[in-house]
């Protein structure tokens, strides 16, 4: 797969630490990585220490002690409209129907109501959720409600796309339906993913390229490219092999 | 794999009708069971009156108390005043008191809830007033407004006000913080936020305070108008009272309560239809 390698997004030497009663916890450790245009990368990392803080620096909620991101050739001030998150947990407006939840991105960027309905039932087309515009996130089952927060994230157009452990929530059926349909969407839309997760299987299923994390406080143990055509076969031997392999070198989280 | 909404077939169908059915069922017979509570309550008061277990004039049976209120409907003795004028004198004073509680209140309590300024400018003195029972302001609004509507609506004011602010402001604060993230990254100002998603995460919230304050607003008007007034279902039930008219009590009593319930059922109903999305 010839994938242009152009650096979209930089991160230089990123340390980020909290007072946690009375003493001070460092959370992120020198952390630097290149993040190349349209390639799928996945950022894994045991338990919870460092990835959400990571995703949040990047996304601009917070800002780092130590380091530097950047956003092309510029460092990164805070929230910018080019990055845009799928969340952890389910994110939507409850009080808002499936297609206002969409275009709410738009609605925040100022585009015209008749502009954004466009745009927002292209990506509901998109995740498959066509005939549910209307309905209420109370109405939809847990793997349809991600669908509604990727539309979201897709619906603004942005570079980068941060998914912060998108299916942690879902029931395992659910969760390998949706790994392979947020692989249909994104060989369908071409985007920068940066896609967190603490699941080995799910990180060699769809990362290009793996970033591994220590545990606390996180820094990069290692770097994984992997060649393997997609849809990827979970039992073939070679998916197997990196599997165990970074599973070798992955800390245990307590 | 695509999501597509179910053509459900005509056995489905059949099935669902099957249930539809049996909940109309069940839910006639709850309101069957109602009904019958209800007239259970008449028959053991019209049953104690007759026996004249209790003395007449302690208490008037229910249906002296229906002739009561066909007579009084027309009759403006011995009180002064028909009955449709002492409800609706009544409505106005709580609504006047009531819809000011929640214009000022509902607002204040969201501010407050948000902008920590507004919280630590405002809640020292919110929190010196909220334990004074709204009656004991009686004497000192008579002293500054009389005893005509603006007086007893302050009154009403008052009671109405304290639930309306606590619920809007604890509604507020429990507003979810991955939303407020999903406005941020959305590149919304911390005002959109509070309008487009701190708002309606209150709303919940904000409706019971405000039926809480329909209640409060209720109460606090008999109090008021049993003290000062020359209308009104609390002076209509003093006034029973001084004549030793148990029968004019129990209407008042009665048409209080009845008509409480109205308003509490109409307000459910806008909060269903303001709140749909959280029907399942």
């Amino acid at each position: 797969m010839a994938i242009e390698k152009e650096v979209i997004l930089q991160l230089k030497n990123i340390e980020q630490s909290y007072v946690v009663d009375n003493s001070v916890k460092q959370a992120v450790k020198d952390v630097s990585f290149n993040v190349y245009k349209n390639e799928f990368l996945v950022i894994l990392g045991p338990g919870h220490c460092g990835k959400s803080v990571l995703l949040n620096i990047i996304s601009g909620l917070e800002s780092a002690q130590k380091g530097q991101v950047y956003l092309g050739a510029e460092p990164l001030a805070g929230v910018d409209r080019r990055i845009s998150l799928v969340f952890q947990r389910l994110a939507l407006l409850p009080w808002m129907t499936v297609i206002d939840n969409v275009a709410f991105g738009l609605r925040m960027a100022g585009i015209a109501k008749a502009e954004r309905r466009k745009i927002a039932q292209k990506y509901i087309n998109l995740v498959g959720l066509q005939g549910f515009e209307k309905s209420y996130p109370s109405q939809l089952s847990g793997g349809m409600k991600q669908r509604v927060g990727i539309a979201r994230a897709y619906a603004v157009n942005p570079e980068i796309l941060l998914m912060d452990e998108p299916f942690g929530q879902l029931d395992a059926q659910t969760r390998y339906a949706m790994q392979e349909e947020i692989l249909r969407i994104w060989q369908q839309e071409k985007k920068t993913v940066i896609f967190v997760t603490n699941n080995i299987e799910e990180a060699v299923y769809l990362g290009d390229r793996i970033i591994l994390l220590s545990s606390c406080p996180a820094h990069v143990k290692a770097e994984y490219e992997i060649q393997m055509e997609k849809p990827r076969n979970t039992v073939d031997p070679e998916f197997l092999r990196i599997r165990k392999e970074i599973s070798d070198n992955t800390d245990l989280a307590l | 794999m695509n999501v597509q909404k179910q053509n459900h077939s005509s056995e489905q169908q059949e099935q669902i009708l099957k249930d539809q059915k049996k909940q109309r069922k069940a839910s006639y017979q709850n309101l069957m069971l109602s009904v019958s509570s209800i007239l259970l309550f008449f028959f053991i008061w019209e049953m104690v009156a007759l026996l004249k277990l209790v003395p007449e004039h302690y208490l008037a049976p229910p249906e002296a108390i229906f002739r009561l209120l066909i007579i009084k409907i027309h009759d403006p003795n011995p009180d002064g005043a028909v009955l449709t004028v002492n409800i609706l004198s009544s409505l106005q004073i709580s609504f006047t008191g009531f819809i000011a509680a929640i214009l000022i209140g509902v607002p204040l309590g969201w501010l407050m809830g948000w902008y920590r300024v507004v919280d630590s400018v405002v809640n020292p003195i919110f929190d010196i007033v909220r334990p004074i029972p709204p009656v004991a302001w009686i004497p000192l609004t008579i002293v500054w407004m009389g005893v005509g509507l603006k007086a007893k609506a302050t009154i009403v004011f008052l009671s109405a006000f304290i639930p309306c602010v606590i619920n809007s402001y604890t509604g507020i604060r429990q507003t979810n913080p991955v939303l407020i993230h999903v406005g941020k990254t959305c590149g919304a100002s911390d005002f959109t936020i509070f309008w487009k998603i701190g708002i309606p995460s209150a709303m919940t919230m904000t409706f019971t305070g405000i039926k809480l304050a329909i209640g409060n607003a209720w109460s606090t008007l008999v109090a008021a108008e049993m003290l000062a007034a020359s209308s009104g279902l609390g002076y209509m039930i003093l006034q029973g009272r001084n004549f030793g008219r148990t029968d004019i009590v129990m209407l008042g009593v009665l048409a209080i309560g009845i008509i409480g319930t109205i308003i509490i059922t109409l307000f459910s109903h806008l909060e269903n239809v303001v709140l749909r999305w959280k029907r399942k």
